[in-house]
């Protein structure tokens, strides 16, 4: 797995708010191309607001979003979804699809590929995280690990330039936790563009190129993990690693 | 004769009920069915573009549908077929030519059905957890594409069983045709055993058209609840434990 057609990204300033609850106050976030950025924080930082506003699911009030170094807050926002692959908390695969099918639908009604054509990419990216025998079987019979895997092979199969990452460990089982982020160990050292918002300390560490760290909607500390694991500088980051390590 | 006899004679008068039985089974089910199965399919339709405005981000479709369904589900059925059936009759005839109220009857019915079952689909279509939409969306679908390909397919699946409760009630609906003046070959169940039974002065045609009523909406009853219950207990999940097995590639 690896030699992804991957991409920078930057955000830059992000101002939000939800009515007046600003949940964003001015983010800033560079993440390299063929790096991995994983984002912690409190419960209610804002880390998941960030990442929707980052594929304008939710569009910003106020800042500036550039992938590859170009704006792209004026670009058709389904096309910049498009470049974007998104993993959530709750797999939300569509039940009442194969999970082949949960693969191929983009490739085939997106990005216009022919419907074998289509189903035989998406039984490569089935390949890929092991469930290639799993392909005609519905979402409801898998188990959460399993599901989660085809939800990467199916943001994976649009070849996405930046994979987001929401907390997409938290709803498993913690026997079935490893098989997921061994997957996503090994996209990031494929030299997948990634951010990956997660509670797994390990994985911060271990992986991720840079951490940062959110509170109340604005970045406390920013920088490798060794900075912000071991010689954590504010009160805030310390306090939140004292309360989850 | 005593009270009992009297009683039988009535309502179980076997003669006259074989009698009736010929004409309703060939002439009043079929057009029951025509009538219950066209307007619920027309009425599924049309509740489904109902459905579809009420749902909109757009708030006039919105009020379009909200006060359409606020209108066809307020007014007795049969003030509905009545309106519709006759008050529409003579200007169909003028513009179109068209004599048969028969058509009249389906539309009539296929306006409340529509009304109903748009707000089942909407309902339906609503409670499709919020996490389908985002998903198809972070693919790349359009607003459009995502309702239509992943969230309104899944919500109309779960309100089968509303559905085919609907089709219950056209079955029984359809007999307020009767009002419309319909052709011998037009009549529907209620209405040859009606006219059986003012023929001979004797309930047990209508008691017939009742069993043959019975038949058709038990059945469908029942299989209301079996797809009810076999969608809120799913098939038994089958989850192998392949899990370990299946951790991924290199970097593992
Ligand atoms: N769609 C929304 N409408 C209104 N408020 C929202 C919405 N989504 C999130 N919020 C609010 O924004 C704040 C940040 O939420 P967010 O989900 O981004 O936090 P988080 O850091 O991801 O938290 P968690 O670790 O619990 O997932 C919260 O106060 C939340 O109530
Ligand atoms: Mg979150």
């Amino acid at each position: 797995m690896s030699d992804f057609n991957s991409g920078s990204l930057t955000a830059s300033n992000i101002h939000l708010a939800f009515g007046n609850n600003k949940v964003l106050r001015g983010i800033d976030l560079h993440v390299p191309q063929g790096t991995t950025a994983s984002v912690i924080g409190p419960s209610g930082s804002g880390k998941s607001t960030l990442l929707r506003v980052m594929n304008r699911l939710i569009e910003p009030d106020q800042g500036d979003i550039q992938l590859d170094g170009r704006s792209v807050l004026q670009d058709n926002p389904d096309e910049l979804r498009r470049r974007i692959g998104m993993v959530f908390q709750q797999f939300n695969l569509f039940p009442h699809k194969t999970v082949v099918d949960n693969v191929s639908l983009a490739l085939h009604k997106i990005k216009k590929l022919p419907k074998d054509q289509a189903r035989a990419k998406a039984m490569e990216q089935l390949e890929l995280v092991g469930l290639a025998h799993k392909a005609d079987a519905r979402p409801g019979n898998l188990s959460g690990g399993q599901q989660q895997r085809v939800a990467i092979a199916r943001a994976l199969a649009m070849e996405p330039e930046v994979m987001f990452f929401d907390e997409a460990t938290s709803a498993l089982d913690p026997e079935l936790v490893k098989g997921v982020l061994a997957l996503m160990t090994d996209l990031a050292k494929g030299g997948m563009t990634m951010v990956v918002v997660t509670h797994e300390m390990g994985f911060s560490r271990n992986v991720s190129d840079t951490v940062t760290f959110m509170d109340a909607g604005v970045v406390v500390e920013t920088g490798s993990p060794d900075q912000l694991f071991s010689e954590p500088k504010t009160e805030r980051l310390k306090g939140f690693l004292s309360d989850v390590l | 004769m005593d009270a009992f006899q009297q009683f039988l004679k009535t309502f179980f008068d076997w003669q006259a009920m074989g009698e009736v039985i010929p004409s309703m089974l060939t002439v009043g089910l079929p057009n029951t069915l025509i009538l219950a199965i066209s307007s619920g399919i027309l009425g599924s339709l049309l509740g489904l573009v109902l459905a579809i405005m009420g749902i909109s981000r757009n708030p006039i479709p919105r009020w379009i549908a909200r006060i359409y369904t606020d209108i066809l589900r307020g007014l007795p059925a049969i003030l509905v077929i009545v309106i519709i059936g006759i008050g529409l009759g003579p200007i169909l005839r003028q513009t179109m030519g068209i004599t048969n109220p028969f058509p009249l009857g389906i539309f009539a019915l296929t306006l409340m059905a529509a009304a109903y079952m748009g707000e089942i689909f909407r309902s339906g279509i609503q409670s499709v957890d919020k996490g389908q939409l985002e998903a198809s969306r972070a693919l790349g679908f359009s607003y459009g594409s995502a309702m239509l390909l992943v969230v309104i397919p899944q919500g109309i699946r779960r309100v089968l069983p509303a559905l085919v409760n609907q089709l219950i009630h056209l079955i029984k609906d359809s007999s307020l045709i009767y009002m419309l003046g319909l052709l011998a070959s037009q009549r529907e169940i209620y209405r040859v055993g009606n006219d059986a039974a003012a023929n001979s002065g004797n309930m047990s045609p209508l008691i017939a058209a009742g069993l043959l009523y019975l038949c058709m909406t038990i059945p469908l009853t029942h299989l209301v609840n079996f797809i009810d219950k076999r969608m809120r207990e799913g098939r038994a999940p089958k989850i192998e434990p392949d899990e370990a097995a299946a951790v991924v590639g290199k970097g593992a």
